[in-house]
């Protein structure tokens, strides 16, 4: 049966990262770079939009340059809260700003293969095991697409991990490797067949597209009108930056918003001049070049502060956003990953991004690892409790507690401990046993999360889909081939 | 008085000082040095000096990549006049280099390119999005030692294996070494398709090609 979904709600964490005149800067920056510099958007669509709306358009080299008017009108037609919808309605996701939901990451293309142990390329019965997986756990509240299924045609790949998501799981789905609008408009077909045609998907999106931005200040042609594609039909569409500082953004970390920003608020603006008072998202995964190897980083302090600081950008144009958190750079699950993962979804979530990108995948988001999926969950469990906070009142100063014990005593027994010790953390991979215990064993977080995945994968069976719906997935998807 | 003139060199490099390298070496030429003297006595010294403090971890891929853009600039300004000497410098091989069709990413490929450059390749930067033929028209064009193929997604990683095959049709294997890297790429799929020669980084990207060519 469909599963509880823990979100972080109602927090009492504060952070101020960034003060208002620094947000007016960064905003200031951006527009001039959107209206001085330019942004690259090669999809006739996307340059036909920005002409009529009399943005400068260069046909040649596909940048566009808005003035900053332009761009603050559009966004301000941008709701800022809708939900995402799931199949099972009770799974929904209302992105108000006062929750945050955690996804699968995405998209890898290697997994560490459960029973093997041994890496291996991806497939579409992972898409499908990990999907399964993710509908079990209460903390992932929606998928991405894992993993790539490179055993399926790039024309169709897309369309065949959406039906396998959906076929194993009822919560909502957010695609991200959707790259052509033949592809969009499938997906689209697909999502409308689950909800009951296309009127009833703008009421309940059990589909949102998420598209990767091309830095520095471009995006991709079939990414944009994929996306023009899904906000035609009201799904949630979002944009998301991995500027990289020294490489494909400045050195500087607010340089780097600046260019990430460029690229997001222009996509989004793109949007609302399409499709006025679409949902849409922003999204973003910033991170420094490793300057010894020029790769990506996948964590380091500049991607927590960068976590942190652009969900105020998000909430300065009032949209919700999609964070990166969690992603290591780690090989293996291990120290790296367990660092990493917690400081970035701590710095995320104290600001309360809507969603968090995502649980499960290690190298930078290359590698899936099942162990490093459940100990992810374990880590926003952490990062939950820690939300709440620390409730000051009558009840919680136990003053009557502490007399009945007094000096010397203690709590135990106390009928104000069994009424507030569920409240309390309860680990399920720390190790907190006695030294013995540990020493006869010598096993720890990562054996108890292989053997729960093991276990799950086992035992937990979803939902079904309805099988006339995978029978229409399949005309769909061959209809596009 | 030319020993001077060549540590100038070989610091500008190291700074990372484009108009100043450029402007040493129209010193050089209007001094009447060999400007192929200038490049490897000079210029030379200071990449090299930049690799060494690079793999002591003393300097970063930054500094490795200015020092690139230096020497090009720097070996533009002297190259008319080593083609009037008729000299000219002894190039490790020929690299065609691009991201496949469909792909538009670029900064890896352009970051591999500029490490091949500097550590002495004659580079062929086709760009993006690169039609399968235009890499074989390039490599029979130059008579390529090294085809290199970029791909960032996982739907576009299938065309380095077009690449290939055309290549191989093309007769132009096995002469011509091809080497895949992107981030989707891995070992396992480079030797699937038969590629020579795959790096996850342009560091080791440049070891490769050393290696590819005997070099």
């Amino acid at each position: 049966m469909a599963r509880n979904i823990q979100s972080i709600t109602n927090p009492r964490l504060r952070l101020e990262i960034l003060s208002p005149e620094d947000v007016r800067r960064i905003h200031t920056a951006t527009l001039d770079v959107i209206e001085s510099v330019g942004v690259r958007f090669p999809s006739e669509r996307a340059l036909d939009i920005w002409a009529a709306h009399g943005a400068q358009v260069d046909r040649e080299s596909t940048v566009v340059k808005a003035p900053g008017h332009l761009i603050e009108e559009a966004l301000k037609k941008a709701p800022p809260a809708y939900i995402l919808a799931a199949r099972d309605p009770a799974q929904d996701l209302p992105l108000d700003g006062n929750h945050v939901f955690v996804g699968t990451d995405g998209c890898g293309v290697e997994v560490l293969d459960l029973e093997s142990g041994q890496r291996r390329r991806s497939c579409l019965q992972d898409v499908a095991d990990i999907a399964r997986v993710g509908d079990y756990t209460e903390e992932v509240a929606f998928h991405w697409v894992a993993v790539s299924a490179q055993d399926y045609p790039p024309q169709t790949r897309s369309l065949w991990e959406l039906a396998a998501i959906w076929e194993n799981s009822t919560k909502h789905a957010q695609t991200e490797s959707i790259y052509s609008e033949r592809e969009a408009r499938a997906a689209v077909e697909m999502a409308a067949a689950i909800v009951g045609g296309k009127e009833a998907l703008r009421q309940r999106p059990v589909l949102s597209v998420m598209e990767c931005t091309a830095p520095p200040l471009g995006h991709d042609g079939g990414s944009l009108d994929a996306a023009l594609v899904a906000a035609e039909f009201g799904l949630p569409t979002g944009f998301m930056t991995m500027t990289s500082c020294a490489s494909t953004a400045p050195a500087t970390l607010a340089g780097n918003l600046v260019v990430g920003n460029a690229e997001v608020i222009s996509g989004l603006a793109l949007i609302q001049l399409a499709y006025p008072g679409a949902p849409v998202f922003y999204a973003a995964a910033q991170t420094v070049m490793d300057l010894r190897t020029g790769g990506y980083t996948g964590g380091g302090p500049e991607d927590f502060l960068f976590g942190a600081a652009t969900n105020v950008l998000s909430d300065f144009y009032n949209v919700p956003l999609s964070m990166g958190s969690f992603a290591t750079g780690a090989k293996t699950a291990n120290w790296q990953a367990g660092i990493e993962n917690s400081l970035s979804t701590f710095m995320a979530s104290i600001v309360m991004s809507d969603m968090l990108l995502g649980v499960g995948l290690l190298h930078g988001s290359r590698i899936w690892s099942y162990e490093q999926m459940l100990l992810d969950c374990e880590i926003f469990g952490i990062v939950r409790k820690m939300m709440e906070g620390i409730v000051v009142d009558d009840e919680t100063l136990a003053l009557d507690a502490i007399r009945a014990v007094g000096p010397g005593g203690n709590f135990l027994s106390q009928k104000h401990t069994k009424r507030h010790m569920r409240e309390l953390w309860v680990p399920r991979y720390f190790d907190r046993r006695p030294y013995n215990v540990w020493e006869e064993r010598q096993d720890g977080a990562w054996e108890w999360a292989h053997e729960e995945a093991r276990r799950i994968l086992a035992t937990h069976q979803p939902d079904p889909l309805d099988p006339t719906l995978s029978a229409e997935f399949r005309r769909i998807i061959a209809s596009v081939a | 008085m030319s020993t001077e003139l060549f540590q100038k060199m070989a610091q500008s490099v190291i700074d990372g000082e484009v108009e100043l390298a450029e402007e040493l070496a129209r010193q050089a030429l209007a001094q009447g040095i060999d400007p192929l003297a200038a490049i490897n006595e000079g210029f030379v010294v200071g990449v090299n000096t930049v690799g060494d403090q690079f793999a002591c971890g003393e300097m970063f891929l930054p500094d490795l990549v200015l020092a690139g853009e230096v020497m090009k600039a720097a070996v533009a300004i002297l190259e008319p006049e080593m083609a009037r000497r008729g000299t000219h410098r002894e190039m490790l091989g020929q690299v065609v280099i691009g991201t496949v069709e469909g792909d538009i990413h670029d900064i890896g490929k352009t970051l591999v390119a500029t490490m091949l450059s500097a550590s002495g390749f004659q580079v062929y930067d086709l760009g993006v999005d690169v039609p399968i033929a235009r890499f074989v028209e390039k490599a029979q064009e130059v008579k390529a030692n090294i085809v290199g193929l970029s791909a960032l997604l996982t739907t576009t990683m299938v065309r380095q294996k077009d690449v290939i095959e055309a290549l191989e049709e093309a007769g132009l294997r096995p002469q011509v070494k091809v080497m895949v890297g992107g981030a989707p790429v891995t070992r396992g799929w480079a030797n699937e398709i038969g590629a020579d020669g795959y790096s996850e980084d342009a560091i080791g990207a440049v070891a490769v090609a050393r290696q590819l060519v005997g070099a």
